[in-house]
């Protein structure tokens, strides 16, 4: 049986994208997997009785080491912001390449906790700040140093001691560019390094409550218990300053898709399934639902999506119990057709991330397809025709040159990078100044304008001598040269419309990462959990790899 | 020091800002990573034209021909553009020459990425100084100058067909000797080698 790739134009609307979920795919998983055989170490810890000082910890094979170097500060409670305008933190932290040196350390003590003031080196990997949720760490001290374990129904509410507010890597800020370390294989992997960071930092809390604790009752205090510890992540704010950069990284977008979609078809065409593979699916289907009950979120607009998501997931597994054998062809195959059928977006996309569980032969191979190098793909092919670049956009934008833009609502918007903290933002063009300044990231009214102007082009026309007058729609025309040739390269969607939902494409690139909970606290910004039941580092060596379903919560 | 990521960055956001399109403000990004990365004084070039380009008004080339000239000195971003967009009918030239570029340097990338993909080398004389332009994986040059180059007499373009750079009677000499690598095979064991003993005519 042949299963179709999923027609991107359905896959790749923001509304879809916005309901993908984590998967075995997920960097923070991937991380894991491919650090389990490294030595961890904690190799300096020097914090004052109020934690405040500097701790150093290491991941290192061979002759390799990344070193995360914290730095935790105190803080007054007006000064702490997730905002990224904010200036102080409680702790910030940059992964370094190699040992630190004594000087290093000074170094970054000098430059860190400044963040986007201060400037990394090319010795720096990855740049991180994090704040308390004071609650919730107050009351774990309270409790360890009474020798008392916390409250787990007031943790699972929050889920994390710290929340990180933003993780830059990739040249930022003078951090090494990617090009230093790309033919590194062990973090050849999206995003590795960034998920090294916040899995290091994660340990650095429990460690920093602990001393805490013991310093406030050195006779009674006891540890946070192992468990708790492990049903703990690390939370993180984002907000728009990850929108473009799935718009901007075309190629890499597609891969990730293109693994999740090959994963989907592949799974589908499975004949026979084995008996430990369908129990593995329903054990996990089964102790996820766990997860989301426990999953809070004050917007309506998540509210309403976790309520379909359970009630949908109520429906598979009855469907599932009651009318569904595994003993069929293609019984992947027959519960996704169900579920298309059935469901809605959110679970679709669940189930779909559930399936791959008991896969490994599927999905491990394209774990290491989920890479892109953009700079391939940069060169405009000039000497094609306009006849083929018509043909594309006919082809790969068909839904896009529909829209109607000389509609107001198909232009409400415009994306822009803010002066003060040099972050993109969205505002509404006819509401606000500064759309002159638009960034070049309303790709679907550009397609359509470049389709436009080409249906009075002869076909016959070089793209090169097409571009020596229309050079305003260049970077369109080399997007559309891209889609050619990865199809979940462009989002099929208008990021301008006045129903845009930023969150969407946030979420998306979250799903990625592996993040949980989704907490929307607007339509632009949102908190999520990272690491959340993972194994901690001195269990790495052999762990359950179905850990995310093991939420104590 | 600065990362090439945020060289990329800065000067594409710069370039739109002086008033360049964003798809070209995305090749200078590209282009002065480029220079940057092979030794060439690319921030400061671009930063000193643009400081130019807001006081005077320079050339801009649409149809590049064999030989290009102006009073007004070419603008080298939209000529280096051009020449990325119509190379492959300028590699047919045996050699292309433009008078009066305004900071040449500029200019030097687009061919270097030209030189890519042509599969191609390119040499590029501007004024006393020589380029050669390999592939785009490297840029040989007698020029070492830190002060700025503001404009250029005359920029010669060459493509220079792939050919080795050493005679047939050097390259004998050097197999001769990798030779002495190879260990003199025995009779019994050419009959156990792959295809030995069964007839190809199957």
């Amino acid at each position: 049986m042949n299963v179709e790739l999923r027609d991107p134009k359905i896959i790749m609307k923001l509304s879809k994208l916005g309901s993908f979920h984590q998967s075995k795919l997920s960097f923070l998983r991937s991380f894991l997997n491919e650090f389990k055989d490294w030595n961890y170490r904690r190799d300096l810890f020097d914090l004052d009785e109020n934690g405040y000082g500097r701790a150093v910890y290491s991941f290192s094979k061979n002759n390799r080491t990344y070193s995360l170097v914290c730095f935790s500060n105190k803080i007054k409670d007006e000064e702490r912001s997730d905002r990224v305008i904010a200036t102080k933190w409680d702790a910030a932290f940059a992964l370094h390449d190699g040992i630190p040196t004594k000087k290093d350390i000074e170094r970054l003590f000098d430059n860190v906790p400044k963040q986007e003031i201060g400037r990394l080196s090319y010795k720096e990997l990855t740049l991180s700040r994090a704040n308390k949720s004071i609650r919730i760490f107050e009351h774990v001290v309270e409790r360890l140093s009474n020798g008392k374990q916390p409250d787990k129904l007031s943790l699972s509410k929050v889920g994390y001691l710290y929340r990180t507010t933003a993780v830059y890597g990739s040249g930022k800020f003078g951090l090494a560019d990617r090009f230093r370390i790309k033919n590194r294989k062990e973090i050849y992997g999206p995003f590795r390094l960034e998920m090294m960071l916040v899995y290091l930092v994660r340990q650095f809390t429990f460690d920093q409550v602990n001393h805490i604790a013991k310093c406030k009752n050195p006779k009674n205090a006891v540890k946070l218990d192992i468990d708790i510890c492990r049903n703990l992540g690390i939370g993180n704010s984002t907000g728009l300053g990850m929108a473009p950069f799935i718009v901007n990284h075309p190629t890499l977008l597609n891969n990730w898709i293109l693994a999740r979609e090959i994963s989907l078809k592949k799974i589908r065409e499975i004949k026979n399934v084995e008996a430990s593979e369908s129990d593995l699916f329903l054990k996990c289907l089964n102790k996820s639902i766990k997860n989301i009950t426990s999953w809070n979120s004050e917007s309506s607009f998540q509210q309403k999506k976790i309520n379909e998501l359970l009630s949908d997931l109520k429906k598979i597994i009855n469907h599932l119990q009651t009318e569904f054998s595994f003993n069929i062809e293609n019984p992947f195959n027959e519960i996704y057709l169900w579920c298309e059928k059935n469901l809605n977006d959110e679970c679709i996309e669940y189930i779909v991330s559930m399936m791959m569980e008991p896969f490994n032969d599927i999905v491990n191979p394209l774990i290491k397809e989920m890479s892109a190098e953009e700079e391939k793909y940069f060169s405009i092919p000039v000497n094609r025709n306009i006849v083929d670049l018509k043909k594309i956009l006919e082809d790969q934008y068909s839904e896009i040159i529909k829209i109607d833009f000389s509609k107001k609502e198909r232009n409400q918007n415009f994306w822009f990078i803010s002066k003060n903290k040099e972050e993109p933002r969205v505002a509404d063009r006819f509401l606000n100044k500064g759309s002159e300044l638009e960034q070049p990231l309303a790709i679907a009214r550009d397609i359509k304008k470049l389709y436009e102007r080409i249906l009075n082009q002869k076909n016959s026309l070089t793209v090169g001598k097409f571009l020596t007058d229309n050079n305003d729609l260049r970077h369109v025309v080399r997007r559309a040269f891209i889609t050619e040739k990865f199809p979940y390269a462009e989002i099929q969607d208008n990021t301008i419309d006045s129903n845009l939902m930023p969150i969407d494409m946030l979420r998306l690139k979250l799903s990625f990462f592996g993040a949980v909970k989704f907490d929307p606290r607007s339509d632009k910004w949102l908190r999520i959990n990272m690491f959340q039941g993972a194994p901690l580092p001195q269990e790495l060596k052999s762990f359950d790899e179905h850990w995310i379903y093991n939420s104590l919560n | 020091m600065k990362s090439l990521s945020e060289i990329d960055t800065i000067s594409k956001r710069a370039s739109k800002a002086i008033g360049f399109s964003w798809g070209i403000a995305e090749e200078v990004g590209k282009n002065t990573r480029l220079l940057e990365m092979f030794g060439l004084p690319g921030i400061k070039h671009l930063n000193y034209y643009f400081k130019l380009y807001k006081k005077q008004k320079f050339q801009n080339i649409s149809l590049i021909s064999k030989l290009n000239s102006s009073k007004i000195s070419y603008c080298p971003i939209t000529a280096g553009v051009n020449f990325l967009d119509q190379i492959n009918i300028l590699q047919e030239l045996d050699e292309i020459i433009f008078e009066n570029v305004a900071c040449p340097i500029l200019f030097v990338p687009f061919l270097s990425r030209a030189s890519e993909i042509l599969g191609k080398k390119i040499l590029l004389k501007i004024d006393k100084n020589v380029f050669l332009l390999n592939f785009n994986q490297s840029i040989y040059s007698n020029y070492f100058d830190t002060e700025i180059w503001e404009r250029a007499e005359k920029l010669k373009i060459t493509f220079i067909e792939n050919n080795d750079l050493f005679s047939e009677t050097e390259w004998k000499e050097i197999y001769k000797l990798s030779e002495d690598t190879f260990v003199d095979e025995t009779e019994e064991l050419k009959q156990t080698s792959a295809g030995a003993g069964l007839t190809d005519n199957d």
